[in-house]
């Protein structure tokens, strides 16, 4: 899994020390490209981030500068839209791992010995890895909106009052977003699930533990490193995300997230310090969440 | 995004895996008991299977809706919209998938050359850098979307590159580079040494060995890396939007209708590329089964 898939670095039983040639050939095109791909433009970004209006120029020309006021114009400008998008990812990300849980352990251990229905159920739970993501949203959108007959018939059986609407809520970006990361969340619990020893179950209630505990104290700390890479795997891009909270899609005018700004401001308003600033200060936060986290949950070997 | 990861786990019925087998813990006879969990787990899991397959199954559907500007309100079935899935707005939906499909060829065949010489150097190789190189290649996958796309938009134009084509493909190769590397490592760790050590016992040259023996053995791993990086590269929005200027892709082309209208043709595409991947995958993962119960059967 992409998290995991850095742990197991030293202890390469056979890996020969000669060749070393060989090596820096074969590592030398890839790490050359992500560090001009990548390392550089991260600090193109920072310093963009504190660049300053050019004096005699035209709107979107910036010199570089050291311009910090910039972290504080945005965080005054914008601290809704921060708290906004960590609070509808952290919902996002509670209510994926809560709906993930279950299937996971369905195809991971109770589909354990029909291995033709696990594969299946593993093909319809990336299935809708298929179909554009943009799509997906906007299909969500048309099924809940205003004039769709499941809002009509939930007014007409008064389950929902008259002048209720959904598309456009808070609500309605964190339906979009669990949605639309379920997948991100399923499969690395499967993976852990599906190793699960099942002996330790019988052994927890052959010590007279009733069913809840032993899912609380055997298969929940078994399943901690699925838990921590699925939630990683939600948290990091729903944070992120703008696409469910736009305008045109799931989103209202109210319920912009951070990226929804940082578009705004790279591609339309085209005050790249503050959208870089954002980018910066969005990176910086998930980096300490991550590091935070996973030391917390007692899983560090996952990076 | 990094999830996709997984989806190129499961992808790889083509990585194809016979250590599945070994991987499962013994398991001891179950004490029948019917219990709560017996049926409301199964319910319970189709409900959720119902909810994720909805969009897909109402993209479906609108795709034969005989819509006339957008298609939002159903008005009738017809087979037009697959037959002339060009003839809307003088192509553009029909571009922008060639844009998209040319855009996703080339990204992935660099990614999947440039992560699998990494994947290969990493696991069979030591060096100095090693944890630092670790990082490098985990970071991407940690950054968020829309970070690494205004970070890229913000370099190039610093350096004063227009954005076209080609500033797609070079954003969509560097955050597939890290997909590729760990699916493709997977690969190459679990390879079996033996083999290798009966290539070079029969007197084959270093080079000899590696292209007769290790590359074949793999080829389904990089395939599998391959198509990840191809479905990561076809449905990104997010970086393509900050790096594409001009140039339309099929997920910003939906992006940009979404707040006109969506016509019926998009759908089609979208339902015609989920066919085609659905097959692809219920194939090998069906061969896979099949072969993973011959060597169960094998075994005994």
């Amino acid at each position: 899994m992409a998290f995991a898939a850095f742990a197991t670095t030293e202890a390469q039983p056979q890996a020969p020390r000669k060749r070393s040639r060989i090596a820096l050939l074969l590592l030398l095109p890839g790490i050359l490209y992500l560090v001009l791909f990548f390392l550089t433009p991260l600090i193109s970004l920072l310093l963009t981030s504190l660049q300053a209006p050019s004096e005699f120029g035209d709107i979107g020309m910036y010199d570089y500068a050291f311009n910090w006021q910039n972290y504080v114009d945005v965080v005054n400008a914008y601290w809704p839209h921060i708290l906004r998008s960590f609070g509808y990812a952290l919902a996002a990300t509670v209510l994926a791992l809560v709906i993930s849980y279950p299937i996971a352990y369905f195809i991971g251990v109770k589909a354990r010995r029909r291995p033709l229905l696990q594969s299946l159920l593993l093909v319809l739970v990336i299935a809708p890895f298929f179909i554009s993501f943009l799509l997906r949203t906007l299909a969500w959108k048309q099924i809940l909106s205003d004039e769709s007959i499941i809002i009509t018939s939930l007014k007409a059986l008064s389950l929902l009052a008259p002048d209720a609407y959904f598309t456009g809520t808070p609500f309605a970006v964190i339906f979009g977003l669990t949605y639309n990361f379920i997948p991100f969340m399923t499969l690395p619990l499967y993976t852990t699930l599906e190793r699960l020893d099942t002996r330790y179950l019988e052994a927890g209630s052959d010590l007279y533990a009733n069913p809840v505990t032993v899912f609380r104290k055997v298969t929940i700390p078994l399943s901690m490193p699925g838990i921590v890479a699925g939630t990683l795997l939600t948290f990091i891009p729903a944070a992120g995300d703008y696409v469910n909270a736009s305008r045109d899609f799931l989103g209202g005018p109210d319920t912009q997230m951070m990226g929804n700004v940082i578009e705004a401001n790279f591609l339309v308003l085209l005050n790249y310090p503050a959208a870089a600033a954002l980018s910066i200060i969005l990176m910086a936060a998930i980096l300490v969440l991550v590091g935070v986290y996973v030391k917390r949950s007692g899983t560090e070997d996952l990076l | 995004m990094s999830g996709e990861a997984q989806a190129g786990a499961v992808l790889g019925g083509l990585a194809g895996s016979e250590e599945l087998e070994q991987r499962r813990p013994p398991q001891a006879p179950r004490r029948r008991r019917v219990g709560l969990g017996d049926w409301l787990l199964p319910v319970y899991v189709t409900i959720a299977f119902v909810f994720l397959l909805i969009p897909i199954a109402y993209t479906f559907v609108f795709s034969f809706n005989d819509s006339i500007k957008s298609n939002i309100s159903w008005r009738g079935f017809t087979f037009d919209k697959w037959l002339n899935v060009c003839n809307v707005e003088g192509g553009a939906v029909c571009e922008a998938f060639g844009n998209s499909i040319v855009i996703a060829l080339v990204s992935t065949v660099a990614a999947t050359t440039l992560g699998t010489m990494i994947a290969i150097a990493l696991v069979r190789y030591r060096f100095r850098a090693r944890s630092a190189i670790s990082l490098l290649l985990f970071l991407p996958m940690a950054t968020p979307e829309v970070v690494l796309g205004a970070g890229l938009a913000a370099q190039f134009l610093a350096v004063g590159v227009p954005k076209d084509m080609l500033t797609i493909i070079l954003a969509h190769t560097m955050f597939c580079i890290s997909f590729v590397v760990v699916t493709v490592k997977a690969r190459v760790a679990s390879l079996d040494p033996a083999l290798e050590e009966a290539g070079r016992d029969l007197y084959g040259s270093p080079r000899a060995v590696f292209w007769r023996v290790t590359f074949p053995l793999l080829v389904p791993g990089i395939m599998a890396a391959a198509l990840l990086a191809f479905a990561l590269s076809f449905d990104d929005f997010i970086i393509t939007n900050f790096n594409s200027g001009s140039v339309t892709t099929f997920p910003k082309y939906v992006y940009i209708s979404a707040s006109r209208g969506i016509p019926a043709e998009a759908n089609v595409i979208a339902s015609a590329v989920f066919i085609l991947a659905l097959a692809i995958v219920v194939i090998a993962q069906v061969s896979r089964a099949a072969r993973a119960k011959r060597l169960a059967n094998a075994a005994g």
